[in-house]
């Protein structure tokens, strides 16, 4: 009884309270990592977040991180604190499928950037995270190993495609987990789930090791409950690396010390900008309701709310549907069933590589991949390249210009994370254009490639969560974590804790320990 | 009525290199009006005087000092092939007959 009291708290404390209690020494890294291993063990069957729990791995860092402390040695401020990495990020040694069959058992035989500095750091990493296949979706129902749940309503999609980093960190399965975003995968799901997810300036995280979807896009990012928490991580994660040469060569923007300004709640000469086309009609009552008390309140904490015009956004997800399957038709030639993962040979006729190769992506992809890559094919043929992804990168340079418009009147842009609260399983999956709204917020930040959080605002008439969405300019990170912790403590105070201290409370398989 | 026909989903599956079932390719004939869709309004903005971007921020050639770093070792790379042979990926036939 008492070790299960003392297990469920160290998984309720944010990854700053639980690196404090790391530091002075009131609690070890092993017995962290074993709490959230318990805690994984006891509800992952019915959320399934995970597709692969690495507790031996997680226990050896664990210890090692011990015994460097007991030793007294310098450590990075999260070394011990467990985390939860997307199964779309190359880790070694540990199983990588993305959320595809194609990749079934793939060990890959090298680190991603990031994981290398989360390992240098001294984080425990509990395992890989559940995702709609190769990032394509919005509800993690495109995943080959079966659904993540909402832990908030296990009947509803965590949202896509990192819905398992989402669900992990949303059900205190781990305290931090690693996304990626190309049309809001990391924002989107934390909206749904009440959790924090930044979208960091393209370029701001490396994408070495980030099995491609869409290389113009995808940005890899923070996960996690709290705003100082995405800070500290993104902070790790963050900064140059040579292996991707479309990563910025400067500091990472000081995110920590503006999430503890922004904590103190002063907003004063702060201009807020409301997107005037990112709301209104096809969004939920709840969240537009929600969305209008967070306004009152940056008001209150001292900010000036302007209304901002972004005609070209109506475009955005016109565009994003011809430049993202046609960059990822790209990438995911690389599956040709000769250097990694599945080999299909064809049931008749001649075995040559072309006929394997197609017999192999028959059998390996699932149908959302196959419909993005034969759209994207069909977009980049000849004939057809000028008018679909040449037009779809014009107005990537409108929306560019409605960004840069914009940010001379304010100095943050802000509106809903998605239209809606989590919807149900299945209630989306055969309207492909429903399951595309849901990133119609959230898509403009990566074609322009600047930076975005979603943070939690209050739940809707439904009882779940809502997320308020930051937009910042780019390389200007540190204002989204400026605004959002000045938010994050004002709605705590009103709540009296943070949201998620209402999200029911999972059903635990009694451990045989 | 789908404006791309299943001859031409077939076509570019084939260039796409993936095996579809028949009902696979009507299926995808019929949602791939979706990206007509999108083309029709996007050009209505998308005209000759505005430049395309290929690239969120500016970069021009990123160049590495021209020194050999190590690779990975062949061994653990090859353990993640469908086949090997010889320290070598096995492949399929490529070439024809003739």
């Amino acid at each position: 009884m008492g070790t299960n009291d003392m297990t469920s708290d160290i998984t309720r404390l944010s990854a700053s309270d639980l690196a404090s209690a790391l530091a002075s020494k009131s609690v070890s890294s092993v017995e962290a990592t074993q709490a959230h291993l318990d805690r994984i063990a006891a509800v992952d069957g019915d959320v399934h977040a995970f597709l692969h729990v690495s507790s031996e791995e997680a226990l050896a860092t664990a210890a090692d991180v011990d015994a460097k402390r007991a030793a007294g040695e310098e450590l990075h401020p999260l070394a011990g604190v467990p985390i939860a990495v997307k199964d779309v990020v190359v880790t070694k040694g540990l199983p990588t499928t993305a959320g595809s069959k194609i990749l079934a058992g793939w060990i890959p035989p090298y680190d991603a950037t990031l994981v290398e500095r989360i390992k240098a750091a001294g984080l425990p990493i509990l395992g890989k995270t559940n995702m709609d296949e190769f990032a394509m979706g919005s509800s993690t129902e495109h995943s080959a190993f079966g659904n993540t749940k909402n832990p908030w309503d296990l009947d509803r999609i965590p949202g896509g495609s990192g819905g398992g980093s989402a669900a992990a960190v949303a059900g205190f399965e781990a305290p931090l987990a690693i996304g990626t975003d190309t049309g809001g995968s990391i924002r989107q799901p934390g909206a749904v789930t009440g959790t924090v997810g930044v979208k960091p300036t393209y370029g701001g995280v490396s994408r070495y090791g980030l099995i491609a979807m869409a290389s113009s896009l995808d940005q890899a990012g923070p996960v996690t409950r709290t705003v100082l928490d995405a800070a500290l991580l993104h902070e790790l994660i963050g900064g140059h690396d040579p292996h991707d040469s479309t990563s910025i060569n400067e500091p990472v923007p000081g995110v920590v010390a503006a999430a503890r300004q922004g904590a103190t709640g002063d907003l004063r000469g702060l201009r807020v900008g409301v997107v005037k086309e990112l709301s209104g009609e096809g969004y939920q009552t709840g969240v537009s309701a929600r969305f209008d008390e967070s306004l009152d309140q940056l008001r209150a904490l001292g900010a000036e709310i302007v209304e901002v015009s972004c005609p070209s956004f109506t475009y955005a997800l016109d565009a994003y549907y011809l430049i993202m399957p046609a960059e990822a038709s790209s990438n995911l030639a690389k599956f040709d069933g000769m250097r990694f993962g599945l080999r299909v040979e064809p049931e008749e006729g001649p075995v040559t590589a072309e006929r394997v190769m197609s017999a192999t992506r028959g059998a390996g992809f699932g149908d959302e991949v196959k419909r993005r890559v034969i759209l994207g094919t069909y977009a980049l043929s000849a004939g057809y390249y000028d008018a679909y992804y040449g037009s779809a990168q014009k107005v990537r340079t409108l929306i560019q210009r409605d960004f840069a418009a914009a940010f001379e009147q304010a100095d943050v842009l802000v509106s809903p994370t998605a239209p809606t609260t989590a919807f149900k399983f299945g209630e989306k999956l055969d309207d492909p254009l429903a399951m595309y709204l849901n990133d119609i917020a959230t898509i403009p930040a990566n074609l322009a490639g600047v930076p975005g959080m979603s943070l939690p605002n209050g739940l809707s008439d439904d009882g779940l969560p809502v997320g308020f969405q930051i937009l910042a300019p780019a390389k200007a990170d540190d204002r989204l974590y400026r605004v959002g912790a000045a938010l994050e403590a004002a709605l705590e105070s009103r709540w009296g804790g943070p949201l998620l201290n209402r999200a029911p409370e999972l059903k635990t398989t009694e451990l045989a320990r | 009525m789908s404006t791309i026909s299943r001859d031409e989903v077939a076509r570019v599956a084939a260039l796409a290199r993936i095996d579809l079932r028949p009902d696979e390719v009507t299926r995808l004939a019929g949602e791939l009006d979706v990206i007509v869709e999108s083309v029709a309004r996007v050009s209505e903005v998308a005209t000759a005087d505005v430049p395309a971007t290929s690239h969120p921020l500016p970069l021009t050639n990123v160049f590495r000092d021209d020194v050999p770093e190590p690779a990975l070792p062949v061994q653990e790379i090859l353990a993640g092939a469908p086949q090997q042979e010889n320290g070598r990926f096995a492949v399929p036939q490529i070439l024809g007959e003739e």
